[in-house]
């Protein structure tokens, strides 16, 4: 079940600069298993230590935030575009 | 240069204001380096030290700006009670090497203080702005 991924320029060093790749699952955190055997070190990018999301990284399946769905469980379609997109934020503490 | 028509200044600034003491964040987009596009976003920190632009605006903001052929030039927030200068933390959550991140300082709330940077690799650098 391939699904479209988006890939930020930020990352693109780690998929020989290509902005949109392939890859199989059945769920968001299957695909990012998928992702990191193509291409190495992207999981890191997308997950703690844990393996949870980062807050700071926004995953989207077409136009929906996965936050808002079932997270790393929600599961994909043929033919789904997932986006990931690095958050806006910041603070004022130093 | 980045080029800020007053009128998109002023809307920083009245954004800023309205959100104090919260931050204010939001997207300047066009084309070359003229703004023409300002997308006010909502910050969905209740934290008057923080901003984390809301995801989903965040996309639709991005198709919007894809739909009209602009890119998005800089990224703004504000500073209610602090220096135009990014906190530590503006420097680590920078992940748009290719924006320039404004600051919109209330400090002085008679005088709002607004400035450009180019932050890369955690490596900040000011960046004059051009208001006409
Ligand atoms: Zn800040």
């Amino acid at each position: 079940m391939p699904v479209k991924v988006k890939i930020p320029t930020p990352l693109r060093k780690l998929t020989a600069n290509k902005g949109e790749v392939e890859v199989d699952g059945k769920t968001i955190g299957e695909m990012i298993e998928n992702l990191e055997k193509s291409y190495p070190g992207l999981k890191e990018r997308l997950c703690d230590e844990a393996g949870a999301i980062r807050r700071f990284v926004n995953v989207y399946i077409n136009e929906e935030d996965i936050r808002f769905m079932q997270g790393k469980d929600t599961s994909l379609k043929d033919g789904d575009e997932v986006s990931i997109i690095p958050a806006i934020a910041g603070g004022n503490i130093n | 240069m980045l080029t800020i028509p007053k009128k998109f200044v002023d809307d920083m600034i009245d954004h800023a204001k309205s959100e104090s003491p919260l931050e204010c964040c939001g997207i300047l987009a066009g084309k070359e380096e003229t703004v023409t596009h300002i997308y006010k976003m909502k910050n969905t920190e209740n934290d008057p030290d923080k901003y984390f632009m809301e995801p989903k605006e965040q996309f639709v903001a991005i198709k919007d700006m894809r739909a009209k052929g602009i890119d998005m030039l800089a990224i703004y927030h504000s500073h209610p009670h602090s220096p135009a200068r990014p906190s530590g933390v503006d420097i680590k959550l920078a992940f748009y090497p290719d924006a320039i991140y404004i600051i919109v300082s209330l400090m002085d709330a008679a005088k709002p203080v607004i400035k450009g940077f180019l932050i890369k690799e955690g490596k900040v650098e000011e960046t004059a702005i051009k208001i006409n």
